[in-house]
């Protein structure tokens, strides 16, 4: 490969590296946008089945052609801009809200030593990316100057603060069995024990241990991507759409894709953490990225059940959530986690 | 210039006009913002230093959690501007003695030959695999256990104490008590009552 692209890396001179890794940023997004697509259409064909519906079929053969009609559509609508918007901050809140979503996928690895950036620290930048997920949806609420996307910029930043507690404990408790913060390592480690000596490496992956932990984790996930059950900050019956009331067009656009492409990362970081990213279940089988695909499929298809299944949450019911129940479970299950990896019983040698 | 001054620059050049925005914008709430831009900079700037651990913990915390609860406060307040300027001239000489007091640290620690800088090692070139976070963990938690426990319990004092500041029970309000609404089941709600049809 590299010897391949040595006529070209000659042609760039010294600003080869940034063009490279402007390819390879280039290799991630399009088709994490082409996910986000079908992932909208795969949302609306699910929730119509457990509905006994068909879902969207107009468009194209089995409706596969929507996502691109509602990309269109969205593209052409005009960008209205309240006249009393603080109209900088307007254009910003959207932009705020699909950066960080997009430059969390900078350190996941999609199968061993595929990875844009393999950082030691890569837990840890996306604890601190993913908490900045936040800032898009306050500011578009506030530069709205209206009163719902206020309210629903208010609720965002309490329940996203919460939850990312819960959320950055359970994460602790990965590293600390992984004892490494870097999630190419956090996935070799899951791939060894007893069982996968057995050839049932699917029973030495982390979500049987620290198996609170993954419900907390796929939970929390849920509530600070925003999604039903949890999605109070924009619960149409309450707040119409929370923050985005005032957008059209593109800018709206932008937050549904903010969202949806956390959903992916939320489900990826999920199968990375918990159910051994890329490695096979089974021995007989090969490792591959098809495995990390469907393992991310899979919680994808959790994040739709629950949404199919669940009413919305009352507010204080998730406040509670948060603080009174996953908070002290997560902080009893680290202590736990540490006194079993020293104890005589522990099964991380 | 080599590519990483180039990069110091960039973001130092952001970092101060951020921080002057900060002191100068009108609006409180874009004064706050402005202070997000400012930490989000000197993180890339530890960055360069090898401190990805304190960098990332300083987006972590002040970015994701400490400014979204400030924004939280300051977009709720109606701040009369006017009753801030009041009090300039009287805080002014505080606020000077302290300026004073940075430029004088600042001078120290950029003026180091001055002060025998020379009589401390320099610190060893990180390896490969040097991991920040693993180090600083190490020193941590052996080293400095004590102040490190220390600091923690004072925060926790803090953390209370801020609780039971502003922790009123008000007699006579009527609380909702979720854990008894999530426990409640239908046989305590609705009661199926078996009828005879009435005949006329």
């Amino acid at each position: 490969m590299e010897a391949m692209l040595q006529p070209v890396a000659d042609l760039f001179g010294p600003i080869w590296p940034a063009v490279w890794t402007l390819v390879k940023i280039v290799a991630i997004i399009a088709p994490l946008m082409i996910c986000v697509a079908y992932l909208t259409l795969a949302e609306r064909k699910v929730i119509g089945f457990m509905q006994v519906r068909i879902g969207p079929n107009r468009v194209g053969p089995f409706g596969l052609l929507q996502p691109i009609a509602d990309g269109m559509k969205l593209l052409f609508k005009e960008i209205i801009v309240p006249s009393g918007a603080s109209k900088g901050l307007f254009i910003l809140g959207p932009i705020l809200a699909i950066a960080p979503s997009l430059a969390a996928w900078a350190v996941i690895p999609f199968d061993d030593g595929l990875v844009l950036a393999n950082v030691n620290a890569g837990l840890l930048f996306l604890l601190a990316i993913t908490s900045m997920e936040v800032y898009g949806v306050i500011v578009a609420g506030w530069a709205s100057n209206s009163k719902y996307p206020f309210l629903g910029s208010m609720r965002a930043a309490a329940q996203m603060v919460s939850y990312e507690v819960s959320m950055g404990f359970a994460l602790i408790c990965v590293l600390l069995i992984s004892a490494s913060l870097n999630l190419s390592d956090i996935v070799t480690s899951q791939g060894s024990g007893m069982f996968h000596d057995m050839g049932l490496s699917v029973l030495s992956w982390n979500w049987i241990p620290l198996f609170p932990m993954f419900v907390v984790y796929v939970i929390s996930g849920i509530a600070e991507t925003n999604r039903a059950p949890f999605d109070v900050v924009e619960g149409e019956a309450e707040v119409v759409a929370g923050h985005m009331v005032e957008y059209s067009g593109m800018a709206f656009a932008l937050f549904f894709l903010a969202e949806y492409a956390n959903m992916i990362l939320v489900s990826i970081l999920t199968s990375i953490l918990f159910l051994g990213g890329w490695l096979s279940p089974v021995g007989f089988l090969p490792d591959g990225f098809h495995w990390l695909a469907l393992k991310t499929a899979f919680i994808l298809f959790l994040f739709l059940w629950a949404r199919a299944t669940f009413p919305r949450f009352r507010y204080d019911h998730i406040m509670r959530l948060g603080w009174k129940v996953f908070i002290p479970v997560t902080l009893v299950w680290v202590v736990v986690v540490a006194v079993w990896m020293m104890s005589p019983l522990s099964i991380w040698k | 210039m080599e590519f990483k001054t180039f990069v110091f620059y960039f973001l130092a050049v952001i970092l101060v006009f951020a921080a002057l925005r900060v002191i100068t914008a009108r609006n409180p709430v874009q004064a706050a913002l402005y202070l997000v831009l400012a930490f989000f900079n000197a993180a890339g700037i530890w960055l360069l230093l090898h401190a990805e651990f304190l960098a990332i913990t300083l987006v972590m915390v002040y970015v994701g959690a400490v400014m979204v609860l400030f924004l939280f406060v300051v977009m709720m307040l109606d701040i009369n501007m006017e009753r801030v300027r009041q009090g300039f001239w009287s805080y002014l000489p505080v606020g000077a003695l302290i300026g004073v007091l940075l430029v004088i640290e600042m001078a120290m620690v950029l003026g180091g030959q001055y002060f025998s800088l020379e009589a401390m090692p320099m610190p060893p070139e990180p390896q490969a695999a040097y991991s920040n976070t693993r180090e600083l963990g190490r020193v941590l938690y052996t080293d400095y256990v004590y102040p490190f426990e220390l600091a923690s319990l004072v925060l926790l004092i803090a953390m209370v104490a801020a609780v039971s500041l502003t922790l009123r029970k008000r007699k006579g309000t009527k609380y909702i008590d979720p854990a008894l609404q999530v426990a409640v089941k239908r046989e305590g709600r609705v009661e199926l009552v078996k009828m005879q049809a009435e005949k006329e």
